[in-house]
Order: C-alpha cells, then sequence, then structure tokens
C-alpha cells in the first residue's frame, strides 16, 4: 500500500512537473494547469487511504473542504479580470496560512522536545508561512484600494522591522533548542504576523505583484517544510518546485520593471523625500486639451496609431471600447496596433489577458521591445489609461522612483493623444512631463465613455 | 542522518533545478497565469491539512484542522479555477478575430457587439 502511494506521489510530482512546463508557454498553458490540476488530484486521493480518520476527523475535513471549495470557486468565477491579482494574493495568502497551522498542529502533537529533523522545518514553517499569509493580505488590501497605495514609511522603520526579525530569531532558538511549548511557537507565530505586515507596508501599489510572486514562492518553501516534518514527498516536491520556479518568475518580473528586487523591496526605505521634492516646482504649467471631435479627426486622417492601455482602460473595462476604437479605424485603413508594457495593467501579462478578453487580434498586440522603434513614424501614440509606463523621468530623472525604468517611447510619436480622468499622478504617485509636453492634448473623462465619444467622432469625421 | 532524511533532501535538492529549470523561457504574457499556476500547486499543502486534520480528537487539534483544511481547499480550488479563467482568455489568439463567436459559448457576460454570432 505505501508502495501505491508513492508511485502516485511520484505521477503526481510528473503531473507537477509537466503542468509547469505548459504553463510557461503560449500554446499549452491552459492545458498545463489542468495537468497540474490532475496531479493535485492524485496526491490527495492517494493520501486518503494510510490515514486513521477519528470522526470528528472526518466531518471537519468535509466542512473544510465544502466551505473551502466554495469559497474558492465562487471567488474564482465572480472576480472580475481587473481585480485578478488582488485574488491571486488572497489565494496565495490562505496557503502560506493554511502550511503555518500544519506545523503549529505538528509541534503540539511532538512534545516538548521533538527531534532537530521535524522541528526545524516546522518552524521555518511557522514564520514563512506566516509572514506570506500577512503579506498577502497587505498586498490584497492595497491593490483593493482597501488601504492606500502609497508606501507607508516612518522614521526607524528599518530599526522596528530588525528588531521583530531578532525576536523572532531568539524564540524560533527557543523553541529548537529550549522547550518546544505552545507559548514559544504561538509568539512565533504572531510575530511573523507582524513581520509579514511590517514587509509590505513600505512597498507601493505598483510593486505589488513582485510582492505577490515573492510571497508565492515563500509559501512554496513553507510547504516543502511541511514536506519534511510529515515526511511527504509530494508535499516536498510541489513545494519545492513553486518555491524555485517562483523565485526566478519574481526575478523575471522585477528584471521587466527593470529594477532589482532589493530595489523593489526597500527601495521605499530613504527616497520618498527626495522624490517628492522636485514636483513643487511644476505646478502652474499649462497643458492642452482637445475635444472629441479635435481628437476624433485626429485621429481618423492618422496613417498609424499606437494604443498604449494601462490600467485606467481595465478599470473603465474600456478594452472592448478600445477594440471598437480600432475597428473603426482600420475600416478607414489606418494601421492599429497596441503597445504592451510588460507591466501594463498590474501584473505582467495582465494587460494581454484583459485585451484577450476583448477578441483583439493577437497579432495586434506588440510587446515593448518589438514596438518601441516605431513610435517615431507612429502619427498618433494613444494613450489609455496609462501613465507610468510612458512618463519619460524614467529615462531622464535619476531622483524620480521609477527611474530606469524600460518605458514606451509614446513621446517619439508626431502627436500624443493622453486620456485621463483626472491630472492625478498614477500609481507610483509621480507626476508626469509627457501630460506637458506641445506635442500632448489631453482629453480627461471614464476611459470607456471617451472612447465611445472617440469612435463616433472618428465614424462623423 | 537517518536514510529517510537524505531521500527528503535529495528530492529537494533536484526539485530546486527542475523549479527553475522548467520556467526559465517563460514569455512576459505569461508571468501572471504562470504566477497564478504555481499558486494553485503549492495549495498541495491541503494534503498537509488532511494528514493532521484526520486524527483530530481535542478541541485545539479540531480548530486548527478545520481552518488549516478551509484554507488549503480555498487555495487549492481558487489557485487551478482562477488560473483556468485567465489561460480560457487566451484560447483561439493565434487564428483571431475569427475565433470570436466561439468565445461567446463561455458565457462571459460581456460579450461585443461585434462578435455576437452572425445574424
Amino acid at each position: 500500500m505505501t508502495t501505491l502511494i508513492e508511485i502516485a506521489y511520484l505521477v503526481a510530482a510528473v503531473c507537477f512537473i509537466l503542468g509547469l512546463k505548459q504553463l510557461s508557454s503560449p500554446k499549452g498553458a491552459r492545458n498545463g494547469n489542468f495537468i497540474a490540476a490532475v496531479g493535485m488530484v492524485i496526491a490527495l486521493v492517494a493520501t486518503l487511504p494510510l490515514l486513521r480518520f477519528t470522526t470528528a476527523g472526518v466531518i471537519i475535513i468535509a466542512i473544510g473542504v465544502i466551505i473551502g471549495a466554495a469559497i474558492g470557486s465562487i471567488g474564482a468565477r465572480m472576480v472580475k479580470m481587473t481585480a485578478i491579482p488582488q485574488m491571486v494574493a488572497l489565494f496565495n495568502g490562505v496557503g502560506g496560512g493554511a502550511a503555518a497551522l500544519v506545523a503549529v498542529a505538528e509541534l503540539l502533537s511532538f512534545g516538548q522536545h521533538p527531534a532537530f529533523a521535524v522541528a526545524f522545518p516546522s518552524v521555518f514553517s511557522i514564520v514563512i508561512g506566516s509572514v506570506s499569509f500577512a503579506g498577502s493580505m497587505v498586498a490584497f488590501a492595497k491593490l483593493q484600494e482597501l488601504m492606500t497605495g502609497t508606501p507607508i514609511t516612518y522614521p526607524g522603520q528599518q530599526i522596528v522591522n530588525g528588531i521583530l526579525a531578532a525576536a523572532i530569531l531568539g524564540f524560533a532558538i527557543a523553541v529548537l533548542a529550549v522547550a518546544s511549548i505552545p507559548f514559544s511557537f504561538i509568539s512565533l507565530m504572531i510575530l511573523a504576523l507582524v513581520l509579514g505586515v511590517a514587509f509590505v507596508l513600505p512597498i507601493g501599489g505598483a510593486d505589488m505583484p513582485v510582492v505577490i510572486s515573492l510571497l508565492n514562492a515563500f509559501t512554496g518553501l513553507a510547504v516543502a517544510a511541511s514536506g519534511f516534518t510529515l515526511n511527504n514527498f509530494a508535499l516536498i516536491v510541489a513545494g519545492t518546485l513553486v518555491g524555485a520556479s517562483g523565485s526566478l518568475l519574481t526575478k523575471l518580473m522585477s528584471d521587466a520593471m527593470g529594477r532589482s528586487l532589493g530595489n523593489v523591496l526597500f527601495g521605499a526605505f530613504g527616497q520618498t523625500r527626495a522624490a517628492s521634492a522636485p514636483a513643487a516646482g511644476k505646478e502652474g504649467r499649462s497643458v492642452r486639451s482637445g475635444t472629441a471631435e479635435d481628437i476624433g479627426t485626429l485621429l481618423a486622417y492618422s496613417q498609424r496609431v499606437i494604443i498604449v492601455p494601462g490600467y485606467g482602460l481595465a478599470v473603465a473595462q474600456a478594452q472592448h471600447a478600445a477594440r471598437e476604437l480600432a475597428d473603426v479605424l482600420e475600416k478607414r485603413g489606418v494601421e492599429v496596433t497596441y503597445a504592451i508594457h510588460p507591466v501594463a495593467g498590474r501584473m505582467p501579462g495582465h494587460m494581454n489577458v484583459l485585451l484577450a478578453e476583448a477578441n483583439v487580434p493577437y497579432e495586434q498586440l506588440k510587446e515593448m521591445d518589438e514596438v518601441n522603434d516605431e513610435f517615431k513614424n507612429a502619427d498618433v501614440a494613444l494613450i489609455v489609461g496609462a501613465n507610468d509606463v510612458v512618463n519619460p523621468s524614467a529615462r531622464n530623472a535619476p531622483g524620480s522612483p521609477i527611474y530606469g525604468m524600460p518605458i514606451l517611447n509614446a513621446d517619439q510619436a508626431k502627436n500624443i493623444v493622453f486620456m485621463k480622468r483626472s491630472m492625478r499622478p498614477g500609481f507610483a504617485g509621480i507626476d508626469n512631463d509627457l501630460m506637458y509636453d506641445p506635442k500632448t492634448l489631453m482629453f480627461f473623462g471614464d476611459a470607456k465613455d471617451s472612447l465611445t465619444k472617440l469612435v463616433a467622432a472618428v465614424k462623423a469625421a | 542522518m537517518s536514510n529517510e532524511l537524505l531521500n527528503e533532501l535529495t528530492f529537494f535538492v533536484l526539485s530546486i533545478f527542475v523549479g527553475i529549470e522548467v520556467i526559465s523561457k517563460v514569455p512576459t504574457i505569461l508571468h501572471t497565469p504562470l504566477m497564478s499556476g504555481t499558486n494553485a500547486i503549492h495549495g498541495i499543502i491541503l494534503v498537509g491539512a488532511i494528514v493532521i486534520a484526520a486524527g483530530a480528537s481535542s478541541p485545539v487539534n479540531i480548530v486548527l484542522g478545520l481552518v488549516a483544511v478551509t484554507l488549503a481547499t480555498t487555495n487549492v480550488v481558487g489557485g487551478f479555477v482562477v488560473t483556468d479563467r485567465m489561460l480560457e482568455m487566451f484560447k483561439g489568439r493565434n487564428a483571431g478575430r475569427a475565433q470570436g463567436a466561439q468565445n461567446q459559448v463561455q458565457g462571459q457576460p460581456a460579450p461585443t457587439k461585434e462578435s455576437t454570432p452572425t445574424k
């Protein structure tokens, strides 16, 4: 029987690896997710035969699975495509929380002096799982705008975090070397939860995807650690796969933003003041704004239009309206492409998902490297709800928080139409010089309404 | 070091390499679905949650088991479903808008006027 279970776990592990492999290529991605889900079912079913169930155990498992499945499936089905990032944060957080609780239950069962080989992974799992849980909840709150998305910093923050980390280390050693008693490991868990919150607070909303990816890798490692405690190969292999691939993914994501991971995680410290100072002199500059008719005519008589979609487009659910505008322009013989910044939307690839939802043909979506040289030949760069990804200060203002981030060269287009709700700065909270560019026409309003007006204006032109 | 621990460490180390190798060439557009997919996979902690919940008899263990199973199930089910929803959007994109009509079968509440089946 044990052998059968081990074989089932092996099959599950292969499913996870194949699933991941497929997930990283556009063709097989959906299949990959399915294969991984099959692996999950195999691992779960294989676990059951060897367990000795108490009545209470059967009941709580049934209740837990029913509630969890309901929350998970309803949450995942109902969530709007724009809110995907925070949903991923939420699902990641609960996984971390589960890993921490499993470790707590194990430590309770081992008595006061467990063997190091089981106590150490338990402690690791409690700490990392709790950090992941609390951090993910803060990330969720920031993205859901339950709290401010701007970095929260206060004097002495690093010292406080340092003390927290030291206290966690202290309690960890106490559990391992002195006595594994509930007081020690519950304290450990609470401190780790506080650290998770403190860790994510100073990180800006725009950087949340990277943080979520990192916490995703954390949860993976916590799960792997639980596998060592429970002597369960399925947990070790799956958890480690996620830990390793998640770490690499985190790096790839911060690379796409042109920043180091350290800069993303700790960049807020000491930088906030420097960044806000130069903004003061920019008050009172004037911008040009245009009417729908002006802009409609401009678009209708262009040769090449590049649409730069951003999160504002997603929030306004304007992806269908954007496609409609592209369609009427194409009917008039205007060449339309979409320039997709790697972090357009709120996560790498998020914008592609949103536009795919609106059935925008894949060939029209161009990635940054591919499209950046084309801006200088474009008659109009139509910026819809994007801001930071076209902000020239990423190129020329070393003090700016986004300095060094690769941006779309929208400023090189012959005309720039900047569609925005208001003059409010973008997610990173910084002013955008492009709005004051003499080539720029501002068009204020909700992205969906504005695009619909433009469609009518182009038809009339 | 026990034989079992050594085996576990071997699996651990090899899994690190596999994990890195297997996603090393992922294009930017798939970063979000991949993150979400790996997120679902660490929902395997449900196996651990079931192991600790199965034998629960004391009130503390019952509460711990119940919460752990609930959280882990949310992770697994939510993770896979949300990833699938995301990837569903990519379907047929190589064929461009010709596929538009087919996508409507999935019951998305916000179909575009253009893509409703031709009348």
